[in-house]
């Protein structure tokens, strides 16, 4: 992955154009930003479609609609004191015929494009409808609420061990970069294909080394069963599940992307404007920092931001893995269960997600790269 | 083909390459020989067929191999039947109706482990009257063991270890440890080594009746590779794992590299509003949750591994390899031999096919490569989240049915290290190989 991502062609040397007009930047950032957004948007849109597509060949996203529609109607008949002393006969066929009207009036009865249109806004605005078998923690039904309360703790999961990976093998690589050819940097030359092994399938080993043969780390889980009640031996028990999960990420991840760092770095350490830096006697630091970091930052950000994609998605299994009660866990349980809603609404949920990283990422690229600011480069 | 022969004579400055494309070339040896000899139908018989092809094994036991480093060795299955060398079968005539059947059944236990459970499968045939059986087990000190008394119907099956009145006699030892323990000492079970016999004493009570049995000790070991919760040989999916796997991988890396390389070259060549249209296109692929969607896939569509095949291969003729294609395509399009096709009045369809494609085939190769890895895990991840293919036997499904059923709490180990092992070596030779590729391709990273 890192490999695509670091284009191995550094791109024409950045003019260091003294930049001006403020204004003009601002401007030039916000027609940028708003871009980005708009193309980003339509990712959403086209990736939510398209689940609904693949959802409506069983007439599934229906079924989640009627589903709801029926429960609401027989709720709120069934609790109407006045229906109560009607006899049950009458009663169910009220709640039929005004299960029929309800579903006239959502379009059900339409033909399936319009009714695509609809559910993608309906998808677009977050109602997700209600889930078939599932609840959350809390007791709530509501798809959003079920997927809202897994979402930190995948992204406790995520964070700890995305940012950990990337500033280690950043770091490393720089090192490696440095000492050119030494033992170290061999070794992660000949390791870099141990990155084609997925991180849960690492998370299998450890499991069975640390868990299962010594006995030193949880199976699994992200806290002790049961809890304990104090803040701060909890939040030990929190770390001691996550240094497994976190491991098999770094596992998977480092020895790859530490090598197309190095490899990045080195190929930009050989550009002439870095010998001349060097010719003119700047220490190594005020080197790697000015002349190899700077431009570079915005393909390591590039990196960074499709390593988080890759992570978004390798978090299901490996959340799968080792019983991480998150988003990935939960899209887990609910293929398990048939839980239609709740996989849809997971959908929904993944492409709004990655959107959302890749413009956070593209508007901290914007910050960083000049040619956006200036606008001298193209498109990136 | 020029190149390829300065590949291969690169590719031996790369000892891991080496490695890599030995690892290669066994595993399609071995799914050669896998189809040939375990043909596709025989393969679902014997992973789908049912009790009667792996009744008579015992269930979730190792591999016999780990008999080697083990220092108490575990018993084998073992079955006997009537014919068997070990088996004999006397009668004897009581009355013109009765008649007596005797069968004994002696066999060698020279192992330091009890066996997981023992079972007598009676066949009889009568009319009205079954058979009444009654059972004893002789030890190769001397001992004679009563076992139950039953009468056999017409396929009966009297499960030793299941016989509470035998329990009782043994004094509350489970009969698959007490028949062969040692009565001295009480403490630690130890097996008597040496000649066992089950007899077996059946009287008929009509003059065509017939008695048969089948004496079946499961063992603690199994076959090559040990056996599954169902009793399954582990051996079949390993076996059929490698085909499916090599060519789950290299169809789904070739499908991906060679779509993307296309819409490359067709953006490059014709320009403008395609090339435009082309990577906003894969600018929105890159965003769309692609695990997610193949999950919704499996779990609303089909789970055949070849349906979802086609899903991986489609949501990737725009991946973000198009980017990279591109940029080389931009290259190779100003080559005068280029404008010399267009002078001669060759179509756009012919330069993209016969000249533009065609110069970038030694660079697709590590990236192809490279692939098939990721593709070969995404099948076993996809069968480790629960929609793996109904039929097939694959290593993802064996690690997933291991871990469903507890394997590593229980620390039946063989079962999850052998498909992932199978797994990781496929997946590092061919990363090995691609990353070697890259090297001796990419003129860039050689100096580095």
């Amino acid at each position: 992955m890192s490999e695509d991502a670091l284009s191995v062609q550094p791109d024409s040397p950045v003019t260091s154009r003294k930049s001006s007009a403020g204004p003009r930047n601002v401007l030039r950032l916000a027609r940028y930003t708003v871009l980005k957004l708009g193309s980003l948007f339509i990712a959403v849109v086209v990736g939510i479609y398209l689940t609904i597509l693949i959802a409506n060949m069983g007439g599934y996203v229906d079924q989640i609609l009627r589903g709801q529609i029926r429960e609401q109607v027989s709720i709120s008949i069934g609790m109407d004191p006045e229906m109560r002393q009607r006899p049950v006969e009458e009663r169910n066929r009220l709640i039929e015929e005004t299960i029929a009207i309800e579903e006239e009036r959502l379009g059900l009865n339409q033909p399936f494009l319009i009714r695509s249109f609809r559910f993608l806004h309906r998808a677009l605005t977050l109602n997700l409808g209600r889930a078939q078998f599932m609840s959350s923690d809390s007791g709530s039904r509501l798809v959003s609420n079920i997927i809202l309360e897994r979402l930190p703790s995948t992204l406790l999961l995520m964070a700890t061990a995305n940012l950990l990976l990337f500033f280690v093998s950043v770091f490393f690589a720089l090192y490696l970069s440095r000492n050119y050819g030494n033992v170290l940097d061999k070794m992660v030359v000949g390791l870099s294909p141990t990155s084609a092994v997925p991180a849960w399938f690492y998370g299998i080993f450890l499991i069975l080394l640390f868990a299962a043969v010594l006995g030193w780390l949880p199976f699994g889980g992200m806290v002790a069963a049961p809890p304990p009640p104090q803040l701060g031996p909890r939040l030990l028990s929190m770390g001691r599940h996550l240094i497994l999960p976190v491991v098999a990420w770094l596992l998977s991840g480092f020895f790859g992307s530490a090598y197309g760092f190095r490899t990045f770095f080195l190929i930009f350490s050989m550009e002439d404007y870095v010998e001349l830096a060097r010719a003119k006697g700047l220490s190594d630091r005020d080197v790697e920092r000015r002349y190899v970091l700077r431009p570079t930052l915005p393909n390591i950000i590039t990196t960074f931001a499709l390593m988080l994609i890759t992570l978004w998605q390798g978090a299901i299994i490996l959340e799968t893995i080792f019983n991480w009660p998150g988003l990935g866990r939960l899209l887990f349980q609910a293929i398990g269960l048939f839980d239609t809603a709740v996989i849809v609404g997971s959908n929904v949920i993944y492409a709004y997600l990655l959107a959302l990283t890749v413009f956070l990422l593209d508007f901290i690229y914007a910050l960083v790269d000049p040619r956006v600011r200036i606008g001298s480069g193209g498109a990136k | 083909m020029k190149w390829l022969q300065q590949t291969l004579k690169d590719i031996r400055q790369y000892p891991s390459a080496i490695i890599g494309l030995v690892l290669i070339l066994s595993m399609v040896v071995l799914a050669l020989y896998t189809i040939i000899t375990i043909p596709y139908s025989e393969a679902i018989r014997l992973w789908r067929g049912g009790e009667e092809v792996w009744g008579e094994n015992p269930r979730t036991v190792p591999p016999a191999w780990t008999n080697w480093f083990r220092d108490k060795k575990m018993p084998e299955t073992l079955v006997l039947r009537v014919g068997d060398e070990d088996v004999t079968k006397d009668m004897a005539v009581i009355s013109e109706d009765m008649y007596d059947i005797t069968l004994t059944y002696t066999f060698d236990y020279p192992y330091d482990g009890f066996p997981q459970s023992m079972n007598v499968f009676f066949t009889t045939q009568y009319t009205a009257k079954a058979p009444h059986v009654s059972m004893s087990w002789l030890t190769p000190d001397g001992r004679r063991i009563r076992l139950g008394d039953i009468t056999a119907r017409r396929s009966d099956t009297y499960r030793i270890d299941q016989d509470d009145r035998l329990t009782r006699r043994l004094r509350g030892v489970e009969p698959r440890v007490g028949l062969f323990a040692d009565p001295e000492k009480e403490n630690t079970p130890t097996t008597v080594k040496g000649t066992y016999t089950l007899v077996v004493e059946a009287t008929t009570f009509e003059p065509n009746s017939e008695v048969d049995a089948k004496f079946v000790l499961y063992g603690q070991v199994h076959g090559l590779a040990g056996t599954d919760h169902r009793r399954r040989d582990l051996m079949v999916a390993l076996l059929w794992g490698t085909p499916i796997a090599l060519s789950f991988g290299l169809i789904a890396a070739l499908g991906t590299t060679v779509t993307t390389m296309i819409i490359a070259a067709v953006g490059v060549w014709f320009g403008g509003a395609v090339d435009g249209l082309i990577q906003r296109i894969t600018e929105i692929n890159m965003v769309l949750p692609f695990l997610p969607i193949l999950i919704m896939v499996g779990t609303f569509m089909s789970r055949s591994i070849w349906v979802l095949l086609v899903w991986v291969i489609a949501l990737s003729i725009f991946g973000g390899a198009v980017k990279t294609y591109r940029a080389t395509f931009l290259q190779v399009k100003e080559a005068p031999y280029i404008e010399a096709a267009q002078a001669y009045g060759a179509s756009n369809w012919r330069i993209i096919v016969f000249y533009l494609v065609p110069r970038i085939i030694p660079q697709l190769l590590p990236g192809l490569v490279s692939a098939i890895p990721a593709y070969v895990f995404l099948e076993a991840s996809l069968a480790l989240l629960g929609i793996g293919d109904p039929v097939l036997p694959t290593w993802g499904k064996l690690i997933n049915d291991a871990r469903a059923n507890g394997a590593l709490y229980n620390a039946q180990y063989y079962w999850v290290l052998q498909p992932a092992v199978l797994l990781m070596v496929v997946g590092l030779a061919f990363a090995m190989v691609g990353f070697a590729l890259d090297r001796i391709f990419n003129p860039r990273l050689r100096e580095v």
